[in-house]
């Protein structure tokens, strides 16, 4: 039936073990894109809600709102839904990882020759595309709606490094949560209880100052803050002001923050993966 | 002799303390259906995953297609394929699609693993419906490919988990036949199954398991024979002579018959199996007995399984 196999079976062990986790967790990178491919209505929830609330929160709530510092609500109010959108994505990767690990698809892999990493590195890659795809989406509706960056392509640039440092951190903890929830219905139920209050207890829609005291605090250390002070800073959109330490230093906060989670939940996420089916 | 799977004195427990396996053997030679025979719970599926390596055990030893499972696990994998219960295989991607990412995953070219690919659609009859998710497909057809994947490589042991529940009668035979052709181009296949019926068709050896361990083993000749002699079945048309036919029934082979009034049925053990029948007939009609029906019964693997697993029950 097969001669194939004899021949293949001594390339492979011809060829480095990390070449090969390499080429497993691209080949699985490949098969998360051809699920947005085939399946898009799932990428398209995870566009449609910041859309939303850019519309909601730009022109229904921002016309009553004031920037400390000047400048329009919607230039302030975009970078905050770029990393909003960053911090939702956990609800895709959750669900993907819980929808493998729930089916029968992860014992194949796992009887398979394969580089055990693979399926994560590769959930990884193709989360850092759909990224990229939803941020490209964002800027179109955020230049449609007045949004604009004014410090040049360097910065620009910039600024969507520390968006995708921070989805490739949230990749890791939505794997974590994948793998801890129970089956991919249950993720939403904590996965979002877990995003809203950090999306909203952050300065995404206004000033962590205008917080009480301890929650000011809290908003003003969350990392969603961080990156998104950062890459106001970076778009050259108003941003506030405040004398915090977290305030003053969101630019090294929005690096550290990300590799702290990285370093936490990267771990944990393959320690879970390996523990799988015991 | 060689053999393709080893099992040695398998100890599993899961956390919650179930003891799945316990002090289980096994020894499946090279080549041919080796089955698995048990009920449900009886510690089959988890044999198979610590054989394939997708679970931890305890204690004891296992080797799989020569491979250490413990400490060669890379190599027993280089070395099986599995189709569990469950179909696995992705669910949003076409079928073929499917069939080139598990051959890509398995080291082939982009190449190869469409060709591959292509044949085993083929050989599957899923050309039509290579194009399309396979959630789309029935189960019977998400069987056929599960089973396709894991033929992308001829393994040298491949192990079935229960491959046919849940199919029609058309599906489960297209999976008998593409496990009769992967038997003769040299794979061992490891068949866990509760139908009786499947192990006798497929099976040259099976192994009952019950609680854990195994409780028998043999060819499926071996296993029936442990449970006794043919069995002579006498119907009688009226059921007022069913005690006078017991007694000529006695006289004759020298036991007392099991007597089913409700269905007007005579059984015993023979030995002379055709002259036993020949004389008893004859004898009951000499008696002025009508014989409504009469044959000889060879125990069926069901019987075996009941009576082998029924005691823990």
């Amino acid at each position: 039936m097969t001669t194939l196999a004899p021949t293949r079976t001594h390339e492979v062990s011809a060829t480095s073990h990390k070449g090969r986790a390499v080429a497993d967790g691209w080949v699985m990178t490949g098969r998360y894109l051809r699920h947005v491919v085939r399946a898009p209505e799932e990428i398209v929830i995870y566009f449609s809600l910041p859309i939303m609330f850019v519309l909601v929160f730009g022109y229904v709530f921002g016309s009553g709102m004031q920037v400390p510092g000047g400048g329009g609500y919607r230039e302030f109010l975009l970078p905050g839904v770029f990393v909003m959108t960053m911090l939702y994505g956990i609800g895709a990767t959750a669900t993907g990882i819980a929808t493998d690990a729930g089916r029968g698809v992860v014992d194949r892999f796992r009887s398979m020759p394969m580089a055990r990493s693979a399926l994560m590195t590769g959930r990884a890659v193709a989360d850092q595309a759909r990224a990229l795809l939803e941020i490209t989406v964002l800027v179109i509706c955020g230049l449609l709606v007045g949004w604009d960056w004014h410090r040049g392509i360097g910065n620009f640039m910039a600024a969507l490094g520390l968006l995708l440092l921070l989805r490739l951190a949230l990749s890791w903890v939505g794997m974590y949560l994948g793998l801890v929830a129970p089956n991919a219905d249950t993720v939403a139920t904590i996965v979002f209880p877990l995003a809203f209050p950090l999306s909203a207890v952050s300065n995404t829609f206004v000033s962590p100052e205008l917080m009480p005291g301890w929650l000011g605090t809290v908003a003003a250390w969350n990392p969603i803050s961080a990156t998104t002070a950062a890459i106001r800073e970076l778009f050259g959109n108003p941003g506030l002001t405040g004398d915090s330490w977290a305030t003053q230093h969101s630019m090294l906060l929005a690096v550290v923050w990300p590799l702290v989670l990285i370093t936490i939940f990267a771990p944990l996420a393959v320690h879970r993966y390996r523990r799988l089916g015991r | 002799m060689t053999y393709a799977v080893v099992a040695e004195g398998l100890l599993k427990r899961y956390k919650g303390g179930v003891t799945a396996l316990d002090d289980f053997d096994l020894h499946a030679p090279a080549g041919g259906v080796y089955g698995l025979l048990g009920p449900n719970g009886a510690g089959k599926t988890t044999a198979v995953r610590v054989l394939a390596t997708l679970l931890r055990f305890d204690a004891g030893r296992a080797e799989v297609a020569g491979a250490d499972v413990r400490t060669q696990p890379g190599l027993v994998r280089d070395r099986i394929a599995m189709t569990g219960q469950y179909a696995a295989v992705d669910e949003i991607l076409s079928g073929r699609q499917n069939l080139v990412l598990f051959g890509r995953l398995q080291h082939l070219s982009a190449r190869d693993a469409k060709r591959r690919a292509d044949e085993l659609l083929e050989q599957f009859g899923l050309v039509d419906a290579k194009g399309r998710s396979a959630k789309d497909y029935s189960g019977g057809m998400r069987r056929r490919l599960d089973l396709a994947a894991s033929m992308i490589r001829r393994p040298r042991v491949l192990f079935l988990d229960e491959p046919t529940t849940g199919l029609d009668p058309r599906s489960r035979n297209q999976v008998w036949d593409a496990v009769r052709a992967l038997v003769s181009d040299g794979t061992t296949v490891l068949l866990t199954t509760q139908y009786l019926d499947e192990a006798d068709q497929l099976a040259a050896r099976i192994a009952v398991v019950d609680a854990g361990t195994v409780v028998a083993e043999g060819t499926p000749e071996q296993l029936k024979a442990t449970i006794g002699a043919d069995r002579l079945e006498i119907v009688v048309e009226d059921a007022g002579r069913l005690g006078d036919a017991a007694s000529v029934v006695a006289r004759l082979t020298g036991a007392a018959p099991g007597v089913d009034t409700e269905l007007r049925r005579l059984r015993v053990p023979v030995t002379d199996r055709v002259g036993s029948l020949i004389a008893t007939v004859r004898a009951l009609q000499d008696a002025g007995i009508t014989v409504a029906d009469a044959g000889l019964h060879r125990p069926t693997l069901d019987e075996v399984f009941l009576q082998l697993t029924g005691a823990t029950r």
